[in-house]
């Protein structure tokens, strides 16, 4: 019954987001105030309409009703109840269906928190929304409709990918999502500005804190499925430059170049085109990795809907958004004059510095994403593109950017004097050197890899503190740290995104260079040295849990004599989906992870054991986790100043 | 319950990426070994490359690697080896040859393109801004450049 409820619900949000998308547009355009008015409560409804819908998925999930043909294919009776939940998610069908609660989720926030836009501007970003929302509602009721029952419901359901019965995936796709549909909104006030034809300091304002919150989730959506791969994979890689990675990445990248044009255009009024052509490009890229992940064209581990109709549905949702956005762009895009004037050197100049830097690399993924479909289109070439390619190609942007980041976010606006504005900014860079240095004299290994990023992690996170200091003022410590807590938390963020950064190019360049690996057979009761550590395989034994069965080995780890900890690696069977997962022992700490996995039975005796030392491994997602906070504390001031900006205006300002 | 230990014993043999026993008794020939498999592709899986891979096939393909450094093939001369066999699929670094350099040099070049692009709009609006430097600050801004 409330399966047909929320089937019913789902069909009727359609209906909504149709006349969400037309009269308000209209209404703009005629300056009827009337059918402007609509897309508010519009948009309100569509939310609750497919809030029902997904209630109704999630309870079709929990109660395990068999008779949904994707409750039948997705989950069993067994399964530990967080994953019947996230199971919702966990398929092509629910995870459409939680886009679009998310899009129209987007929808109604701009509704709600929308009252200090001008009524126009409102109507056509809610319309526009409504649009996208056409788009992705059409496509999940006709080609993937997660409600469709089965005729003769089976006693028990095939379960989920035991891959994806973990904590770790299964909050990645909820928070991606928030950060891919986000990027709708910076889209829809891109496009309604354009319609009409004004970019201002507000605008600027206004599409900043949309862009922060997209980004701030695509952050924690990329680092949670980083963080699962390195213990579920079993050999703790945290970066593929898989299709499905790079789908997330390109938004990554781009919403972050687009979060630092926007401030020129909110603090400077420059820079105004680009920032709109950002914001299109930035949707776009979320369009094109629905696409890559759904359609299956570019096949990766993890693509879990291949379906060629769904493949051709998504890209002309793709192109007609695209198409219809860059035309228009085309159009009017010349009519956007710019009134702030800057220096060549002066932290416009930096900003559009960064810009190049990431959308250049943000382009280099892209091709190098489409590459084996380009050479095998046009050239009939099979061929692959994989990490040695990316790592060569992509990290050179990013070592620019962190070689330019710290002095760019102190530089002032308009214009500036390098050479002054440097002192204080050299001792950052001694320090850093010194960390580099450092690097290097305690590495045994006679590469660059390890202290190049020690210099330029060292460097953003010097420069970051150098920051703080600069704008703590002058006077004792005391006064000092009262007023970085007066701080804008805008200017607080920035300093903690960008130290975030930092740590993140560090734990990245420590791992890769310094990580010990040991494979080896184990007998039971057998010690071995790995690194500074000695290692005592003490016992394998057979174990069962809910749903699976599970080879454990107990392992002692000691060090100098003194015993560490007694980790338990794992190897699992899942029978219903028969389908094996390593389990890796983890013992997390700041300067390093203790990696232990265990293996099969070998023919003579003994255990396949693999053993890795990873140092600094935690610091890649806790940096990522700093980038987060910092953009939450720069959302946090941002919805602040909307807030008294809207008290300070009691009534609504007529449109003109 | 029986059928499901018989599937658990039949995945409980799925193998794990490098196994003790393909481990080269010479470390330097080893390490090469691994670096080489990083580059090559599985060609039976999604998109992982041979030192990553559980597949059968990832397996021999990291025996053959070895087999051709044990008989003394350079790393290139074992790549091609590979490459002649399997395609230039197999490779995960495609090779800068014809048509892929568009793919190497489209990042340095569009980095040069952007960057003078770049320069010319923020020059153009300099100077032809409505605040324009004045001859004092022209020369200042050159001080300030030379420093």
């Amino acid at each position: 019954m409330f399966v047909e409820l929320g089937h019913f619900t789902l069909i009727l949000a359609l209906l909504v987001a149709a006349v969400q998308m037309a009269l308000p547009m209209i209404g703009a355009a005629k300056g009827w105030r009337s059918w402007m008015a609509v897309g508010e409560p519009a948009a309100i409804l569509q939310f609750t309409l497919l809030g029902f819908s997904f209630a109704a998925l999630t309870t079709a999930f929990v109660v395990s009703d068999f008779s949904v043909a994707l409750v039948t294919a997705n989950s069993h009776t067994l399964k530990p109840m967080l994953y019947k939940v996230t199971g919702v998610w966990g398929n092509h069908e629910g995870s459409m269906l939680l886009w679009c609660l998310i899009l129209a989720f987007f929808g109604a926030l701009a509704a709600w928190f929308g009252g200090n836009l001008p009524d126009r501007l409102r109507a056509r970003v809610l319309s526009v929304q409504a649009a996208i929302g056409v788009a992705f509602l059409s496509f999940l009721i006709f080609t993937s409709n997660p409600f469709l029952r089965l005729e003769f419901p089976p006693l028990n359901g095939q379960d989920l990918n035991p891959l994806l019965q973990d904590p770790g995936l299964a909050f990645h796709p909820p928070f991606l999502y928030i950060g891919y549909v986000g990027l709708s909104m910076s889209f829809s006030f891109a496009v309604a500005a354009l319609i009409e034809g004004r970019v201002d300091a507000a605008w600027g304002r206004w599409v900043r804190p949309w862009t922060l919150l997209a980004w701030l989730n695509l952050t924690i959506g990329i680092a949670l499925g980083s963080w699962w791969a390195y213990y579920e994979l079993g050999w703790g890689g945290f970066w593929f430059w898989d299709p499905v990675e790079n789908a997330s990445f390109m938004p990554w990248l781009i919403s972050a170049a687009l979060l630092h044009s926007a401030i020129v255009v909110e603090k400077r009024e420059a820079l105004k085109s680009w920032t709109i052509l950002l914001a299109i490009l930035a949707f776009g890229f979320s369009l094109i990795g629905a696409f890559i992940v759904r359609s299956g064209v570019l096949t990766s581990v993890h693509a879990f809907a291949n379906d060629p109709e769904r493949g051709v549905y998504l890209l002309a949702i793709t192109a007609v958004f695209m198409g219809g956005a860059l035309t228009l762009y085309a159009f009017r895009a010349g009519g956007m004059q710019a009134k702030g004037v800057f220096g060549l050197v002066s932290r416009e100049s930096a900003l559009v510095l960064n810009n190049v830097l990431l959308a250049v690399a943000t382009f280099v993924v892209f091709l190098g994403t489409i590459w084996p479909l380009v050479a095998e289109v046009v050239w009939d070439r099979k061929l692959s593109v994989g990490p040695p390619f990316f790592d060569l190609a992509f990290t050179p942007f990013m070592m620019g950017l962190a070689v330019i980041l710290p002095i760019g976010a102190m530089l002032p606006w308009k214009r500036a004097a390098l050479g002054r504005m440097m002192r204080p900014l050299w001792l950052a860079l001694l320090a850093a050197f010194g960390v580099g240095a450092l690097a290097w004299v305690v590495q045994t290994e006679r590469s660059l890899f390890a202290p190049v990023g020690a210099l330029l992690g060292g460097w953003l996170i010097f420069g970051a503190a150098t920051d703080l200091w600069q704008r703590s003022g002058r006077g004792d410590l005391a006064s000092k740290l009262r007023r970085v807590v007066r701080l804008p938390r805008a200017d607080l963020g920035r300093v903690v995104a960008h130290s975030g950064f930092g740590v993140t190019i560090f734990g990245i360049a420590a791992m890769t260079a310094w990580q010990i690996e040991d494979i080896r057979v184990a007998d039971v009761g057998e010690t071995f040295g790995v690194g500074a550590y000695e290692i005592t395989l003490e016992k394998v034994k057979e174990v069962r849990g809910p749903n699976y069965f599970s080879t454990k080995a107990e392992m002692r780890v000691d060090r100098a004599g003194k015993h560490v900890v007694t980790l338990f690696p794992e190897k699992r069977v899942y029978p219903v989906a028969a389908m094996p997962t390593t389990e890796a022992a983890i013992d997390n700490g700041v300067l390093r992870d203790l990696y232990l996995v265990i293996g099969d039975p070998q023919v003579g005796g003994g255990w396949a054991v693999r053993t890795y030392v990873k140092p600094f491994a935690n610091w890649i997602w806790a940096g990522a986790i700093i980038m987060a906070l910092g953009g939450a504390l720069s959302l946090s001031d941002r919805r602040f100043r909307v807030a008294a900006g809207a008290r300070k205006q009691p009534k609504p300002v007529p449109a003109e | 319950m029986i059928r499901a230990i018989v599937i658990w014993i039949l995945l409980a043999t799925a193998a794990m990426a490098v196994q003790p026993d393909e481990i080269l008794d010479d470390p330097a020939l080893e390490a090469r070994a691994r670096e080489l498999s990083k580059g090559l592709r599985c060609l039976v899986c999604r998109n992982e490359s041979i030192d990553e891979s559980n597949a059968e096939l990832a397996r021999d393909l990291r025996l053959l690697v070895r087999e051709r450094l044990v008989v003394g093939d350079t790393d290139a001369e074992a790549v091609d080896y590979i490459v002649a066999r399997y395609g230039e699929y197999v490779l995960l670094k495609p090779r800068a040859t014809g048509s892929n350099l568009v793919l190497y040099l489209i990042g340095p070049v569009l980095l040069l393109i952007g960057g003078a692009g770049a320069t010319l709009y923020v020059r153009r609006q300099r100077i032809g801004g409505p605040e324009a430097l004045s001859a004092a600050e022209t020369a200042r801004l050159s001080e300030i450049l030379d420093e």
